[in-house]
């Protein structure tokens, strides 16, 4: 029997986790990292309806990240979470303001601007602090013993800023392209011009970002660029040049769908390249995926439910995204 | 700032503060996509429209709070990893599968179906409609049976072992999930949740008939309401001490912070009604007690020997006034929903169902009283399982994150300010949408044109609106 290495799945199974929540909940924040730019009440409400009825479920996605990686990583989860404690207390604070705006905001006139502001504001603060978060984890964390032995603010540096930036760029270029997905007329043609300007700017982003990752730890540096890794590696770079020609062909022509789902390549491409520095560590430089994983009953026993019930979730997912599929009008809206 | 505060107590706050404000959605939303899948039913069965305007209607109010239960319950799956990373790190192997499969049955069933019963009625028509209502409905039951598992396994741990870094490990699964205490804390909180449901409809009920006794919806949930009240407040109680039995049998220290039970009782001990209990002088102040009672109810022999806190070291006693009132909240609550069933059933026998504005007053003042019992019973629970998060096996102190008290005190601080901002505006929104009356042609969450939904009746000779009353 070939012997099988329960934490390399899980590991597995956590990234995909994130990576759906990325892709879901991603485009969801960056309409609201864009809803300033909408001022006009009637566009606000195409854009809150193009994702009222699957917001909840993409945020789920979150919390099986989070849940996950307690039951499968308990270590990881115990040092990471008082390690990033202020960005994540941010991005939960960020996500009750954004979250209860859906329904807010239509139970109230008076208000409703306020809940518009919490909204854009929430979406930006969540968005901010996921960056920033990934970024502190890249840059490592002070451990000893089996706890986190650095102060509450460890995770402020330029090169988390600079990763907490470019998420929200990342996010908006998303919500841009989701709103060319899902609208039409006027608000179409400036989710076009919005995605210009976006991408170039996530272009510069994903730049900066690679630039910098190598000189955090020659750790990372030996990954990208030494042989024969660099036979792994290098296909990334390239196969983000091509996306990136086909996305700027894809706004050229107006397509309806692929600005959407290549700015996801992009995104992909970006995270297969996070993967690919951070393996096998699940906290960078000092705990890897074996030391932190939860014993092999605690995985099997959940590698069950993972089994049967994610396609099931994935299957009843795409039903309400296809139930609620093509363009929102404002006459027909939901609510 | 706060450097000389304790962060432990910071984070315990942090915690009772966070989840006390969340426990109260999904009190309500438990109770309530249940109440809205019977209403669907109803209407799908008997075609009468007053159903579907009650669904609707209740539809906006569940979407409101369904949103606030779902951020607050996300905050709640990080509060572990953040402010509890000991605990994290030596239960994450027992209970974290636990609340894993929590999300994976209930968190997605319930919020993969929920856009589709918010807003998807007329895209998806009225059967595969009612799937997604009970879908969701489904979801919270499912998500309270993982949840409530986690939390008894924390009360009476069973099934584990612990292994070479101090963690927890389980060592048969069925023990884990189906510890002691789990069947009993599972039955109570379904129907407690349940009974807040059925308290908020009757008193938003009966708030309209004090207006207008002959409004159909109204008169339809104050009904369904007051039934509700009638069958499941005696049950609530009989689960209720059978929950309290099986407490005494695997946690009897927390019962005797609940009684008040500082001495130990060799030939009956008695049940303290009232009294200020003095922990520092390990005795009840102004205790007025029944004697032989407490043995009674706990032991059903007025003379059984009780032992009390004396027999227990001090540094394992739970905080004895909190533990002590809160008890006796949950408990006045629970008598008073009581009074409220057989109440009401005495009116509908008498046919004064619809016109006792006495009931009716009654009904809209114990609306809250749900929520005031939940929180009571969850204090107790919880303050009576300390000094301890894994009872017996790992202490408070030796579970919290390695963080410095500032740090948590500012998160505690935030949380506080957003906590009251925004929940106190969400409570302002449910309250208007429930003073406004269910009205023939009640829209759901959606604004459509009103032809169209007033257009889809599940059966062909529909009764109209007017045959209710």
């Amino acid at each position: 029997m070939i012997p099988i290495d329960l934490p390399i799945i899980w590991a597995f199974i956590i990234a995909f986790a994130v990576f759906v929540y990325v892709v879901m909940d991603g485009f969801d924040l960056g309409l609201g990292i864009l809803f300033p730019l909408f001022p006009e009440k009637h566009d606000r409400d195409v854009i809150m309806n193009s994702v009222a009825p699957v917001w909840d479920g993409n945020e789920t996605w979150l919390v099986l990240g989070g849940g996950g990686l307690m039951a499968a990583f308990p270590l990881a989860y115990a040092v990471l979470m008082p390690a990033l404690y202020t960005p994540i207390i941010a991005m939960l604070l960020g996500l009750v303001f954004r979250g209860v705006a859906f329904e807010f905001r239509w139970r109230t006139t008076a208000a409703r601007n306020r809940w518009d502001v919490a909204f854009a504001g929430g979406s930006i603060l969540a968005t901010l602090a996921q960056g920033i978060a990934l970024g502190a984890i890249l840059q490592g964390i002070h451990v000893e013993g089996r706890q986190y032995a650095g102060g509450w603010w460890d995770w402020l540096t330029p090169f988390s800023i600079l990763t907490g930036v470019s998420l929200v760029i990342g996010y908006a270029l998303l919500g841009a392209t989701w709103l060319i997905m899902k609208t039409e007329g006027a608000l179409r043609d400036r989710a076009y011009h919005l995605s210009w300007v976006l991408l170039l700017a996530m272009l510069a982003a994903i730049g900066a970002v690679s630039i910098a990752t190598p000189f955090l730890h020659v750790q990372y540096t030996q990954r990208w660029f030494t042989w024969p890794n660099i036979l792994l590696t290098a296909p990334v770079p390239v196969a983000v040049a091509a996306i990136t020609v086909l996305l700027l062909r894809s706004l050229a022509n107006k397509y309806d769908y692929q600005p959407f789902f290549l700015t996801l390549a992009l995104f992909m491409l970006s995270y297969a390249g996070l993967g690919i520095s951070m393996f096998p560590y699940i906290v960078p430089q000092s705990i890897t995926i074996w030391q932190a994983a939860a014993p092999a009953n605690s995985q099997i026993f959940m590698l069950f439910g993972v089994a049967v019930l994610i396609p099931l979730i994935l299957g009843y997912t795409a039903w309400a995204y296809w139930v609620f599929r093509g363009k929102v009008r404002p006459e027909s809206g939901y609510h | 700032m706060f450097e000389g505060w304790d962060a432990v107590v910071l984070a315990r706050a942090q915690f009772a503060f966070t989840m006390s404000f969340h426990i109260i959605f999904p009190a309500f939303s438990i109770g309530l996509a249940s109440y809205l899948a019977v209403l669907e039913a109803l209407w799908l069965w008997t075609g009468r429209e007053v159903f579907i305007n009650l669904f609707n209607y209740w539809l906006k109010i569940f979407a409101v709070a369904f949103g606030m239960g779902v951020v607050s319950g996300i905050v709640m799956s990080y509060q572990f990893g953040t402010n509890w990373s000991a605990f994290s790190d030596k239960t994450g192997p027992v209970i974290g599968p636990l609340m894993a499969y929590e999300v994976l049955t209930a968190f997605f069933l319930e919020a993969g179906f929920l856009g589709v019963m918010l807003f998807g009625l007329k895209r998806v028509g009225p059967r595969l409609h009612f799937l997604a209502t009970l879908m969701v409905a489904i979801g919270t039951l499912i998500s309270a049976f993982w949840i409530l598992s986690a939390n008894s396994w924390m009360q009476t741990p069973t099934g584990h072992a612990v292994n070479a870094d101090g963690q927890f490990i389980a060592a048969d699964w069925l023990k884990v999930i189906f510890n002691p205490s789990f069947p009993y804390r599972l039955v109570h909180m379904v129907l407690a949740a349940y009974l807040t449901t059925a308290l908020v409809v009757g008193a938003v009920g009966a708030w309209h008939l004090l207006r207008d006794r002959h409004l159909a919806g109204p008169r339809v949930m104050f009904s369904m309401a007051m039934w509700m009240a009638t069958l499941v407040a005696p049950i609530q109680i009989l689960a209720g001490d059978q929950h309290g039995l099986n407490t005494l049998e695997h946690q009897p220290v927390k019962i005797m912070a609940m009684e008040g039970h500082f001495q130990s009782h060799k030939d009956g001990a008695p049940l303290i009604l009232f009294g200020l209990p003095n922990q520092t002088a390990a005795r009840v102040d102004y205790a007025i007690e029944v004697p032989k009672l407490g043995s009674l109810i706990l032991k059903h022999s007025p003379d059984a020997p009780m032992a009390g806190l004396d027999t227990v070291p001090r540094e394992n006693w739970p905080p004895v006034p909190i533990t002590f009132w809160s008890f006796r909240i949950m408990v006045g609550m629970g008598l008073l929903m009581l009074a409220l069933g057989l109440f009401s059933l005495l009116m509908r026998v008498q046919g004064k169902f619809y016109d006792s504005r006495l009931l009716h007053i009654f009904a809209l003042l114990m609306g809250p009283a749900g929520f005031i019992a939940v929180l009571a019973g969850w204090i107790t629970t919880e303050t009576g399982r300390q000094p301890f998060t894994v009872y017996g096996l790992l202490r408070t102190a030796e579970s919290a994150s390695p963080l410095a008290a500032p740090a948590v005190a500012s998160s505690l601080i935030a949380f506080i300010i957003v906590y009251f901002a925004v929940f106190t505006a969400g409570v302002i929104y449910l309250l208007r949408l429930m003073a406004a009356p269910p009205h023939p042609g009640e829209q759901g969450p959606s604004h459509e044109v009103p032809t169209r939904t007033a257009g889809i009746t599940p059966a062909a000779g529909a009764v109209p609106e007017g045959a209710v009353r």
